[in-house]
């Protein structure tokens, strides 16, 4: 055997080793199961095959927006009030399209420069603009709006990976779903049952204390006409029940403050407990700063009540008998104890910074996956075991030379996958099988033209040359092409469909080499053995 | 061994029969898509609620349909679902009106439908996660056990699913099939608080609308991008009438591959689209190796006609294309045939894919060829055909 040809069989013989130990690892014992466990611990299953759920949800950065404008509106009136500025009104026109526009209306034109002052001082992320009649606008700053957006997308996949890891699930996927516009993908591996997790990951938990101002109403109707038909300006009318805290359902509303005295960002912790009677409840305690605007707060409205709402439904409403620094409690009347657990994980986890809506939901039972391993598989070998006969029926010892190098082929493929951590999906399997059937191709393809120039009378070290040199040009354009189409189906595919990109790419790139390099190695190694011209079984 | 030894086909005289056949497949499929059963757009595309149900007894159709009636859904759609032994149910609701607030309101119903003979205060155990059936024995602990009880019954609840899921498909059908597997104190006290319904749900798929537009929108640009890919690739690697005789034949597989699925009534689902995206890039290999061929030929034989090169060339490579097909082909069938009910519409759109694919490189990839160079010389002009 001549040097070079040595040297080639190494480099076999080395990526045979570098890629088997990609497929298993070092594997704790070398029985089926051991092995077994050894590659699922580096190939990982995807959900179609172990079971579990898959969601897409749309975060509604409108939302934070909204909050944003909110805050303007009420930092614009306190700014005029505290110039003594006169004005007629501030709104927001168009909240669920534009939430973003502020319009203040009827200040004299005089006040100009101060409005502008104000805009500039505190409200630098809106642009201003006068409009007919006396009017200003207020919009925010297109690059202002995108990072509010994306952060609150962000905070968002923040607060649901804390809930997440709360319940103890166990390698979940939550990521930024790149498709869509703010929308996120979780993934739950083994969770086929996903209500519990749903409710718990789409509570916004946003917590406010605010000040009683009546009630409870029957109805909203009461309501305004108990406060002789306006609601007030600094007010705002939130359901809840008419005893909360008790087991009651009676529907109430509730007149109260709009200012929170309380928000959700101001909590420290929060805990499921008892209270007096056994009803499971949960008591929350509160930062410094929080605690100390809670006190002055309780200190300036002894007597009178305040509420606890929760995600804009009234909690619990208390008498305030004397001035509290930093602690209060949730006893939704009905509560059990798990619920009372899952909210206090959720407000320790802090508030969603919009509201979320599901917008796909794909869960696979355990059952329908372990079928589909057991198809996947049994279609695999069918295919395999198919392909690698026909080669040997046909091509006879030259068949022997394709079948090793498919085997190679699927040892780097599943190697490859191992040192990428990638993961299989059942499109996946079907990606191997048709790995299978397309690299075969190449082999396919070199023994035809061996066979073409034999018949041309080349001899066989000239017949395997040329085969390769011209196959070759012909196996690179049609590899080129099928991965190409692999690689798009990647970037626009979603879970399992991926799953079956990232094969096929892997497993038709691996193909070059061995189809190329391998199976000319061994064509070499034959004819080193065989005496000048002696016949070449193809 | 060897087939299709010296060959020597008109294949380019054959060419108006080819045409004919390719137009009729198109035309056909193009009229279903029109008229007939359009485009049956999958779950995943169209958005809707997909439950898929398996039943512990050959279920009847019939008496499912008039119960999904009963219970208000009305344009439940009932079929049964890959081989008539697996007593499975694919209960299929179109929702694309419902608001997205209300995405598993379906799914819900289609459950309490299924559960309405369910004794009263009982659980379903076919239908009880892990968590259910963890949470029941911490609650009532059968086995007496002090510390560590969280983990013994963790194991437990694990055993009861996976014998459930693995060893019986998904459903129970008598509490002394836990036995062995699971604690005999176990197993004795489930009857109290849990009962067997005669299904189990295997797979639900809840898709709303805007997921679906956004998701169609993407198939077709995926699709467009990989033919213009190949366009560019083609172009670039040979003559510019190379990639357009190219692309034009695989757009040519895909428009069959599509109308054959709209005659079957087939769904198509992103699996499918995954197919004909592989198609794409596949269908190109049989007329890559023809065109490398073309390419060999005109530098051999410059006096020939291009039409006698092009036969020539397509019956030197006559072998290797049927064979190359014939391999992927045959590992598709196993697919097909054993890769289960999940990949079913995937492998279909291979199979179909890779058949007129193979055809169509013969067929119509060549011809186009020789039709061009002939409409130049018809103008006065010298023939393209000595690309690089």
């Amino acid at each position: 055997m001549n040097k070079n040809l040595t040297w080639k069989l190494a480099i076999i013989v080395v990526t045979l080793l570098v890629f088997v130990y990609g497929i298993f690892g070092i594997p704790q014992s070398f029985t089926g199961q051991g092995l077994l466990a050894a590659m699922t611990n580096r190939i990982h299953l995807g959900l179609d095959l172990r079971g579990g759920t898959h969601l897409i949800l749309q975060v509604q950065v409108n939302d934070a927006v909204n909050v944003d404008a909110q805050n303007a509106v009420e930092t614009l009136k306190e700014q005029l009030n505290k110039r003594k500025i006169a004005f007629a009104d501030i709104s927001q026109p168009d909240v669920q399209n534009n939430p973003d526009r502020v319009v203040v209306k009827g200040v004299p034109p005089e006040s100009r420069k101060d409005l502008l002052d104000i805009a500039s001082d505190r409200l630098s992320e809106y642009n201003v603009n006068s409009g007919p009649d006396n009017t200003w606008v207020l919009t925010m700053k297109a690059q202002n709006l995108t990072d509010l957006k994306n952060k609150a997308v962000s905070q968002a996949i923040e607060t649901i990976r804390a809930r997440i890891d709360a319940l103890g699930v166990s390698e979940p996927t939550i990521q930024e779903h790149g498709l869509g516009q703010y929308q996120i993908l979780v993934q739950l591996p083994g969770v086929d049952d996903p209500e519990r997790v749903k409710t718990i990951m789409q509570s916004t938990a946003m917590l406010e204390i605010k000040q009683v101002l009546g009630g409870p109403y029957p109805s909203e109707q009461a309501a305004l006409q108990d406060k002789g038909g306006i609601l007030p300006a600094d007010a705002i009318l939130l359901p809840g029940h008419t005893a909360p805290g008790s087991a009651s359902d009676e529907q109430a509303v509730y007149l109260l403050s709009r200012v929170s005295a309380v928000r959700g960002k101001d909590l420290r912790d929060a805990q499921a407990s008892t209270d007096q009677n056994g009803q499971p409840d949960v008591n929350f305690q509160l930062t410094n700063e929080g605690g100390q605007r809670f006190y002055s707060f309780t200190s300036q409205h002894v007597g009178e009540r305040l509420a606890v709402v929760l995600d804009n439904k009234v909690q619990e409403v208390a008498n305030i008998h004397e001035a509290i620094r930093d602690t209060g409690q949730i006893s939704g009347g009905s509560m059990n104890q798990q619920q009372a657990k899952d909210l206090s994980m959720i407000l320790r986890s802090g508030a969603l910074p919009a509201g979320i809506i599901y917008l796909n939901e794909s869960v696979v039972g355990a059952s329908l996956g372990t079928d589909s391993i057991r198809a996947g598989v049994r279609a695999a070998v069918v295919g395999m075991l198919a392909v690698l006969i026909f080669m040997l029926v046909y091509y006879r010892a030259a068949g022997i030379n394709a079948d090793l190098a498919l085997i190679l082929n699927l040892i780097i493929l599943l190697g490859f996958m191992g040192y990428f951590e990638a993961v299989l999906t059942l499109p996946g399997i079907a990606g191997v099988i048709l790995t299978v059937g397309m690299g075969v191709d190449s082999n396919v393809l070199i023994f035809e033209r061996i066979r073409e120039e034999l018949r041309n009378g080349k001899t066989p070290p000239s017949a395997v040359d040329q085969g390769f040199g011209h196959a070759w040009i012909t196996i690179v354009d049609t590899h080129v092409t099928t991965i190409v189409s692999a690689a798009i189906l990647f970037i626009f595919g979603t879970g399992p469909v991926k799953g079956f990109a990232v094969t096929l790419i892997f497993g038709l790139a691996a193909n070059l080499f061995t189809a190329v390099f391998v199976s000319r190695v061994i064509f070499d190694w034959i004819l080193s053995r065989k005496q000048r011209g002696e016949a070449l079984s193809i | 061994m060897e087939f299709f030894r010296n060959t020597n086909i008109d294949f380019l005289g054959k060419k108006w029969y080819f045409l004919a056949f390719s137009l009729v497949f198109s035309v056909a499929g193009l009229f279903s898509m029109l008229f007939w059963h359009h485009i049956p757009y999958g779950v995943d595309f169209r958005g809707g609620t997909l439950v898929y149900v398996k039943f512990s007894h050959p279920p009847d159709d019939n008496a499912l349909r008039a119960a999904m009636d009963h219970a208000g859904l009305h344009n439940a759609k009932i079929q049964s679902y890959g081989l008539p032994s697996d007593n499975e149910e694919l209960i299929d609701l179109d929702v694309r009106e419902t608001s997205e607030k209300a995405l598993d309101q379906g799914k819900t119903q289609i459950i309490n439908t299924l559960e309405a003979n369910a004794p009263a205060g009982k659980k379903d155990l076919n239908n009880s996660s892990l968590l259910d059936i963890k949470n029941y024995l911490m609650d009532k602990d059968p086995m007496h056990l002090g510390s560590d009880a969280d983990q013994k019954y963790t194991q437990q609840a694990q055993a009861i699913v996976d014998t459930r899921d693995k060893a019986h498909g998904g459903v129970l059908s008598s509490f002394d099939q836990l036995k062995g597997p699971v604690d005999a104190g176990v197993v004795a006290s489930l009857p109290d608080t849990f009962f067997l319904s005669d299904f189990g749900v295997r797979n639900v798929e809840i898709v709303g609308p805007q997921v679906g537009a956004q998701l169609r929108k993407q198939a077709l640009l995926a699709t467009t991008y990989s033919l213009a890919g190949m366009l560019i690739y083609l172009g670039f690697r040979f003559e510019w009438i190379y990639g357009v005789a190219a692309v034009v034949t695989v757009f040519h597989d895909t428009l069959i591959t599509v109308g054959a699925f709209s005659l079957l009534n087939q769904d198509i689902s992103l699996t499918v689209i995954a197919a004909i995206l592989t198609l794409i890039g596949y269908s190109n290999n049989d007329t890559i190796v023809v065109f490398d061929r073309i390419r060999e030929n005109i530098k051999l034989m410059r006096r020939e006609k291009l039409s006698e090169i092009v036969n020539r060339s397509i019956n030197q490579t006559l072998s290797r294309t049927i064979l190359t097909a014939g391999l992927t082909f045959l590992t598709v069938l196993a697919l097909y045939l054993f890769g289960g009910e999940v990949l079913h519409g995937f492998s279909l759109a291979l199979v179909i894919g890779i058949l007129i694919g193979t055809y169509s490189s013969i067929a119509i990839a060549a011809p186009i060829l020789v039709a061009y160079q002939d409409w130049r010389i018809e103008k006065g002009k010298r023939p393209v055909a000595v690309p690089r």
